[in-house]
């Protein structure tokens, strides 16, 4: 169910407000949607990955003979193949190289990559290679990675890569490859003097993305020049990183993305391309790969995180203080790692008004998977442990948690962060709609709990966009944007968005999928990002389109000036009308020709990370759970989320993306978990690893819509389907605790909710 | 070792050489070029690569090509008309935002289809049953549910 508020009336013929179907959902409904690994080109081969067996080892040798002399096999890439060019990658540090050399780090690492006429030859020749490894002791978990003594899995200096977009980066100290903290107010005095002082250590796993597609590429060497069709969420980045790896002007890299089968982060930065492109280099052909579950569950994950926290309060509820350790485990190589470390910072004061804060969080190496982004990353981390804590000192103060987060809350225009950007959305008018959707106040039968959380994340990343839209002769319109479709809707909402600015129907604009030789240039898909910032960039270029037809109507009624009405694809005016394709036609002479706006979105002042965010996301949940103390099941009876989207350019789009996110944060908070032992990734399977399932649908799902026109997007928009996710998984985690169960460790599976409502101790430690 | 393996394909006979060991995905997707049908997990865990057979379900990186010799395959291609009008089911799923990225609807659209010509009127809970061997990982299954049984009323109602 969706309730939108304030109460919104969408007029006659308006684009933007209204739940059209999407534009690409014919395509896909009629199974003619393309996705990389439906593709192929001219005299393509399939390549395939051998895998390190082992999480840290020294390679000793590796001998391709048997597999080059297999019929049908024509190369065979090692890290000797691309000791010609500097092999290292990783936007935020240049610490991976794109086949191992010398020595491998996590279970999964690509040691070498076969180019076959056929996927089964290729296959078949990796069981052909030999490789002799002599293995090196294992960093396995944050703890062993922390520890005095440990083995280092990286040593060399920082290579800064050409996007972390954090300022300077540190050097490493020991196996922490990047610190980010802050201290405001006096912290230590704060704590002495406190009536109620909570504290705890809480661990949040690590978790695999799932998009539904696996991360598939094409490379294609042609003419000095390199295509890709990739499965890429950021398609500009990763033609900068190819372009420099394989040292080519930006102009000579191409990369082409047609549908994604899903990407929430996974294929956010360069993932699959590096070691394609190197392949095919080496074959002389194109060459596509096309991972497997398992492969991809090892290609990026979601950080595994442990947190310190301590909350300090006055015995009335007032919060007064906050302290913050967090350390993420980003495994073997950084991949996003930075990035995460810092917005999740950010997020553990939470968005509540501090005598002090002092938070200090680190980004780990360990000899597992690497790690990078995965929706609402950081605040996913760290936000069920401070309400969990904000729910503590509400018990101990005798208060309710609505209320408690009523008096404590930040209002709009206060300062989250000193020089960051002041907060610029109603939390306290967001809490109270969503305890009312989830009924908060409602009687409890035993065995109920009720949580309730609320959060903010720093979204939009860095602010560079840019559009362009054509209108042609007959009067339907293209939108030209480098922001990749993945599944939320942003090719139906670009249209709304043009629609709107040109008067005419969304149904007659087309949005197609980045070509980085055509389309201009966008920073990311990610960081709920696209609608506020692409869409801006969308509406500025087809408020160009509009300027130029008003002009052309201005020769036609010279008398008009101002009282031209666009309307329903026409230009009016006194009961006269004429269409745009007559328009268009009356510029250009015959029929023919184009109206062409551009528009772009930039940083206003340096678009660092501290200046930031471009808007705040709000995370916001409720979840009403049942706990059976005897099985140790607990089952999500309702949960009620809020999009504070300033404007809801297609509410339905928005009502999807926050069912999405509730579904995720179910899975997350009960279900998912990449279990390590050793550096061994033990349920590397669907089967193994579960995500949630239509069963797992809870009974009620209530979305609230809200639109204060607050955002800095198109018509006051600002972006969704993030916020939801941390929302949902600390008001999951809040509510089992309400429930009477201990809560300090994710996913709340049976076993541990079982153990802790026994008073149980905890299974032992992962290895 | 292949096989003349012969079958009909959304109603049209098709004839292919097979290996024996090769999936009836892989053949629909590589061979007929047939590339609505998804390749997902190949291990029977996600339902992507659903088609009926002779009007059952099953997930096809899990079953030989040649084992639909003589047999009738329906894929995605073959659900809407063969003047590209969409199936009242079809419509249901584009009304009520049960696409998103769309990479799990074709395998979603083949396990509805099917509930729906056994039970014309689904509970919920059984709809919830048909469909819990297709993953999505977007939607949040809640559109996908509402379009099925929105289809089922509407094709009651003729
Ligand atoms: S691809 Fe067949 S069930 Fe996943
Ligand atoms: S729509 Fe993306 S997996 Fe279902």
């Amino acid at each position: 169910m969706t309730i939108r508020t304030p109460e919104r009336i969408v007029g006659e013929g308006a684009q933007v407000g209204r739940s059209m179907p999407r534009v690409d959902a014919g395509e896909k409904l009629r199974g003619e949607a393309r996705y990389v690994g439906d593709m192929s080109v001219p005299g393509m081969l399939h390549g395939k990955v051998l895998r390190s067996p082992f999480p840290h080892a020294r390679i000793i040798s590796i001998d391709v003979s048997a597999a080059l002399a297999l019929p049908g096999v024509v190369a065979v890439l090692t890290g000797e193949d691309t000791l010609d060019i500097d092999p290292y990658w990783g936007h935020a540090i240049k610490d991976r190289p794109i086949v191992a050399i010398g020595e491998v780090r996590f279970v999964g690492e690509p040691v070498a990559a076969v180019a076959a006429e056929d996927e089964a030859t290729a296959e078949a020749a990796l069981a052909e290679i030999v490789v002799e490894y002599e293995e090196l002791p294992v960093v396995g978990t944050l703890d062993d990675a922390l520890a005095a003594d440990a083995p280092l899995v990286h040593d060399g200096p920082i290579r800064p890569g050409l996007f972390h977009g954090l300022g300077t980066l540190p050097d490493r100290d020991g196996n922490i490859c990047y610190r980010y903290g802050f201290e405001r107010g006096s912290v230590d005095e704060v704590f002495e003097q406190a009536e109620i002082v909570v504290e705890g250590e809480y661990t949040f796993p690590g978790v695999y993305q799932y998009a539904m597609e696996t991360h598939s590429v094409i490379a294609q060497w042609e003419g000095g020049e390199v295509t890709l069709w990739a499965t890429c969420q950021h398609p500009f980045l990763v033609r900068a990183e190819i372009a420099a790896l394989f040292d080519l002007p930006l102009g000579r890299v191409r990369i082409i993305v047609p549908y994604l089968g899903g990407g929430f982060g996974s294929k956010s930065y360069t993932k699959m391309e590096p070691i394609t492109v190197a392949l095919a280099r080496k074959a002389g052909r194109p060459v596509r790969i096309v991972n497997r579950v398992d492969e991809s569950m090892v290609t990026t994950r979601r950080h595994g995180a442990k947190t310190w926290m301590r909350t300090a309060a006055d015995r009335s509820g007032r919060l007064l203080a906050r302290e913050a350790r967090v350390w993420f485990d980003t495994g073997a190589y950084a991949d996003n790692g930075p990035r995460v470390t810092a917005t999740g910072a950010d997020s553990a004061p939470g968005p509540y008004r501090w005598s002090g804060v002092r938070v200090e969080a680190s980004c780990v190496h360990t000899h597992t998977a690497p790690s990078g982004s995965y929706r609402a990353f950081g605040a996913s981390h760290v936000q069920w442990a401070g309400e969990l804590q904000v729910d503590e000192v509400a018990r101990r103060a005798g208060i309710d948690p609505v209320e408690i987060r009523r008096l404590n809350l930040l209002t709009p225009g206060e300062q989250v962060r000193p020089g960051g950007k002041p907060l610029d959305a109603d939390l306290i008018g967001d809490i109270r709609k969503v305890a009312d959707a989830l009924g908060w106040d409602e009687p409890r039968e035993p065995g109920i709990g009720r949580g309730i959380s609320v959060g903010l994340l720093a979204a939009g990343a860095h602010p560079v966009s840019s559009a362009i839209v054509r209108l042609e002769a007959d009067g339907e319109a293209i939108v030209l944007v480098g922001s990749t479709e993945m599944g939320q809707g942003q090719r139906t909402a670009f249209a709304q968005i043009a629609a709107e600015v040109l008067a005419m129907p969304a149904e007659r604009i087309r949005c197609q999928g980045t070509d980085t030789r055509f389309t201009p240039y966008d920073r990311s898909t990610g960081a709920s990002r696209s609608t506020t910032l692409a869409g801006l960039a969308v509406q500025r270029a087809a408020a160009e389109v509009r300027a130029d037809l008003m002009e052309i109507a201005g020769k036609v009624w010279p008398d008009a000036g101002d009282a031209v009405e666009l309307r329903d694809g026409a230009a009016w005016w006194k009961g006269e009308r004429r269409s745009y394709p007559e328009l268009i036609a009356r510029r250009f002479g015959l029929s023919g020709g184009q109206l062409i706006g551009e528009g772009g979105v930039h940083p206003e002042g340096t678009g660092s990370y501290a200046e930031g965010p471009v808007f705040w996301e709000v995370c916001i949940g409720a979840a009403e759970v049942h706990v059976d103390r005897e099985t140790g099941v607990v089952s999500v009876r309702r949960t009620a989320t809020v999009a504070d989207v300033g404007t809801a350019i297609n509410p339905l789009l928005v009502e999807r993306q926050d069912e999405g996110a509730t579904m995720q944060g179910i899975g997350n908070a009960l279900l998912e978990e990449m279990v390590y032992r050793e550096g061994m990734l033990l349920n590397d399977s669907l089967l193994d690893y579960r995500i949630p399932t239509i069963e797992d649908l809870p009974p009620e799902q209530v979305c609230v819509i809200v639109e204060n026109a607050d955002g800095p997007g198109p018509f006051g928009a600002k972006g969704c389907g993030e916020g939801a996710f941390a929302g949902i998984i600390a008001a999951i985690a809040t509510a089992v605790a309400d429930a009477g169960v201990r809560v300090d460790e994710l996913p709340l599976t049976p076993e541990r909710v079982w153990r802790s409502s026994q008073g149980q101790p905890k299974e032992d430690a992962k290895g | 070792m292949r096989y003349e393996t012969s079958f009909r394909l959304n109603g049209t006979p098709v004839s292919v050489s097979v290996e024996p060991s090769r999936t009836l995905l892989h053949v629909l997707r590589e061979d007929l070029g047939m590339t609505g049908t998804k390749e997902g997990c190949t291990d029977s865990e996600c339902g992507a690569c659903m088609v009926l057979l002779d009007g059952e379900p099953l997930n096809a990186c899990s079953y030989l090509a040649v084992q639909a010799d003589g047999r009738e395959v329906t894929t995605v291609e073959g659900l809407s008309a063969p003047d590209g009008s969409l199936s009242a089911l079809q419509r249901a799923f584009l009304a009520h935002g049960g696409v998103q990225c769309g990479f799990c609807t074709p395998g979603m659209l083949i396990s509805a289809t099917a509930l729906l010509a056994r039970d014309p009127d689904p509970a919920e809970e059984t709809v919830r049953a048909a469909l819990s061997g297709n993953l999505c990982r977007c939607t949040g299954y809640q559109g996908i549910v509402q379009a099925v049984r929105s289809a089922a009323a509407e094709i009651r109602e003729g």
